[in-house]
């Protein structure tokens, strides 16, 4: 981050709208994202949980750390309980039953909640155009009932229900790609960020509230618990996963493809990799094979920018 | 007499709903519930009703929006039939939970499986404990009626619990009926706007769905155990208020030649209706013989249906669906264990007949009562089984 960024971080609201005396781990880098999150929104929110990590470590009866309206339903329908706060809002607006007022409407979920059993409600939704805000908190597993794997699980990583073992070497499948699948719902506005890069983050849930209709946000969401890390680690891990092009930052306005936080050369893969738990068992062969499939990725990305880019000139 | 349409009964539904001033309708169409969100849909289209109809990609988020309407204080609506309840059924249970009062209509159709769209209380009767008020309704003019006297119910500060109407598919959602449309004016005077208790907003942040540790949890249950049975003087009032005004005053449960009764036939929904030629019939042969009609399954009316059958020697509970393995269909098992108590309790006999659709005719009804009281019928079994 150069200065003028460290500056801009201190320039932040002070205010925080989840309260401190949360119950997440040491070093949750998906409390910090949401902390984050909530900060841009500001205090006009209101936000739609699915049951997982963050649900969990904000509310327990009688106590709550959410300084906005929020409700928790179930795990896989943030979505859909989002669409009808979204439908109601603008229907009680028109009938004038409550004062005109933007709030922005939100739903937030983990991977799981997200990539897996909430896919269907997610898509209903983004398809009905409601206009919300989509927070996706992809720690790369089910957190909240002790790491187990997800479709949001990347290639080779070791989870309680994709264990590395002697015959099978972690995680068999790829990554699911959720801003692709959301991109193609062709919604105004879809991008990833990670906490390590605050302000990219903050500008990205600013663009998303302000946009018309449906907005999706992927965030990674640094876990050290489930990732084998130590606490301290959380910030430097998700700089690596965007440097190494691991987790590339772009976003994908009107259609058009912009990398946020772009790297003249990516960095090894293994200084990703090496310090996490989760990936210590891997052998070089796998390694070369998540490397292929990673510059493949960034390649691809970088095209569909500089296509976007040509376009817009 | 007041002026009366005939209306199909779905449309009839769709009509009450429209009068309600419905903000949010959330609805996935399966038959025989079609015809209503159809209908509803068309209202929106023609800006009949001023409200959102959001054509949700299934029953589960239909539910789940209408969790998210009512927590911002819209006035929201659904229906369903069978597997939508099913799939849904994991959030009808929260709705209540929450405390939010939502109206559902449940035009009651059999579980797969086998498939079949066809009528019975196999949907219904899998969420018994979800904890709403459950209200079976068995006529069009009582549908329509249901729509207002629910919402009056459901957002009575002193109640705040999802309703469900149950009505009959096909037998009764598809029939032409002839029926007293409400007028709006009329309406206005007995259903107040919908002014909700409490509401996401962020002038008044409030945490919705906080989870129970176990030092809370029993707690939370009591609490909402007490809300279904403190409602039910709020249901009779909501009753007597719509008597008043229209002339139609309804009951928990409604006896039908049950004073000097020996042998009483319990049915649930438009059942209710061909049991009644029968019981008119035996009466007509000098049977002592009468009808009860259950409009109130939750909370379950214990006193008003012990007042009924309290000495009558026989019982006759008209099911529709199995309780496979279990004690007799689950109202009779449940009507059991409701009697249990009682100094002169009745015998139950468990008729579980009407599976997916299966007419039962005034004749079978007779043939019932002769196996009851002979005694030759076995206590519990479904009836009319082809050989
Ligand atoms: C229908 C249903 N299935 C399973 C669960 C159990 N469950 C609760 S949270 C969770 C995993 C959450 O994972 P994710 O969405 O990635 O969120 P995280 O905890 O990792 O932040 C699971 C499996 C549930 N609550 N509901
Ligand atoms: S398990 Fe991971 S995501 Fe969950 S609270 Fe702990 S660090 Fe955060
Ligand atoms: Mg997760």
């Amino acid at each position: 981050m150069n200065d003028a960024g460290l500056y801009a971080v201190k320039s932040l609201p002070k205010k925080e709208y989840l309260a401190p005396g949360h119950r997440s781990c040491p070093g949750c880098g998906e409390v910090l994202a949401v902390r984050l999150v909530h900060k841009a929104l500001g205090r006009n929110t209101i936000t739609a949980s699915a049951t997982g990590c963050m649900e969990i470590v904000s509310s327990p009866f009688p106590l709550t750390s959410w300084e906005i309206p929020w409700i928790h339903v179930a795990f896989e329908n943030a979505a859909a309980v989002a669409g009808g706060i979204e439908a109601a809002l603008k229907v009680l607006q028109r009938k004038g039953k409550i004062a005109p007022k933007e709030i922005n409407v939100v739903a937030m979920a983990g991977d799981g909640g997200t990539a897996d059993i909430g896919l269907q409600a997610l898509s209903g939704a983004l398809e009905r155009g409601h206009d919300f805000l989509y927070v996706c908190y992809d720690n790369e597993a089910y957190m909240n009932t002790g790491v187990q794997r997800s479709s949001a699980t990347p290639f080779g990583a070791h989870t309680t229900t994709s264990p590395a073992g002697t015959a099978v070497p972690g995680q068999i499948t790829w990554k699911k790609n959720m801003p692709e699948i959301v991109a193609a719902h062709k919604i105004p506005y879809v991008a990833t960020a990670t906490p390590s890069y605050p302000l990219d983050l903050i500008n990205k849930i600013e663009k998303g509230a302000a946009a018309e209709g449906p907005a999706y946000v992927h965030i990674l969401s640094v876990c050290p618990t489930g990732w084998g890390i130590g606490s301290a680690e959380t910030i430097k891990i998700g700089r690596l996963a965007v440097q190494t092009g691991f987790f590339p930052l772009y976003e994908v306005e009107d259609g058009a493809y912009k990398i946020t936080v772009d790297c003249a050369e990516l960095l090894p893969l293994e200084r990703y990799l090496q310090p996490q738990g989760r990936f210590r068992h891997l052998s070089e062969e796998l390694i070369a094979q998540l490397r292929r499939r990673v510059f493949e990725q960034w390649a691809e990305l970088k095209r569909r920018a500089a296509l976007s880019a040509s376009a817009a000139r | 007499m007041k002026k009366r349409v005939g209306l199909e009964v779905s449309y009839a539904a769709a009509e009450a709903v429209k009068r309600c001033n419905v903000d949010v309708i959330a609805a996935y169409p399966i038959t025989p519930q079609t015809h209503i969100v159809e209908r509803l849909s068309e209202f929106v289209a023609n800006g009949e009703l001023d409200a959102a109809f959001v054509p949700v990609e299934s029953e589960h988020s239909a539910m789940s929006l209408c969790i998210g309407s009512q927590a911002v204080g819209a006035r929201s609506f659904t229906c369903t039939s069978s597997q939508g309840l099913a799939l849904m059924s994991e959030i009808v249970y929260i709705t209540a939970s929450l405390r939010l009062p939502l109206v559902m209509m449940l035009v009651n159709r059999s579980l797969s499986g086998p498939l079949s769209i066809w009528n019975d209380h196999s949907d219904v009767m899998a969420v018994r404990d979800c904890g709403w008020i459950q209200l079976f309704v068995r006529n069009g003019q009582e549908v329509f009626d249901h729509a207002f006297i629910s919402y009056k119910i459901a957002e009575d500060h002193g109640v705040l619990l999802p309703v469900m109407i149950n009505f009959d598919g096909f037998i009764l959602s598809h029939m032409f009926e002839p029926m007293e449309l409400v007028e709006p004016a009329v309406i206005e005077r007995y259903l107040p706007p919908y002014n909700p208790k409490y509401v996401l907003h962020p002038d008044q942040p409030l945490t919705m769905g906080a989870f129970a540790m176990p030092a809370v949890f029993t707690e939370a249950k009591k609490a909402q155990d007490e809300a279904l049975r403190q409602s039910y003087p709020h249901i009779l009032r909501a009753w007597q208020d719509w008597g008043d005004l229209t002339g139609r005053y309804y009951d928990p449960v409604e006896g039908f030649w049950t004073e000097d009764a020996e042998t009483i036939f319990v049915a649930l929904g438009s059942f209710g209706e061909t049991a009644g030629e029968a019981v008119k019939a035996l009466r007509e042969r000098g049977e002592q013989v009468g009808l009860l009609n259950l409009r109130l399954w939750r909370p379950f009316p214990f006193e008003a249906f012990a007042r009924v059958v309290e000495g009558v020697r026989n019982l006759i509970v008209l099911d529709r669906a199995v309780s496979y393995g279990g004690p007799g269909g689950p109202v009779a098992g449940e009507i059991r264990s409701a009697l249990y108590n009682l100094e002169n309790r009745p015998q139950v006999y468990s008729f579980v007949s009407g599976l997916g659709g299966r007419d039962v005719t005034v004749q079978d009804y007779m043939a019932m009562f002769t196996g009851a009281i002979s005694g030759e019928a076995p206590r519990d079994g479904i009836f009319g089984v082809r050989g």
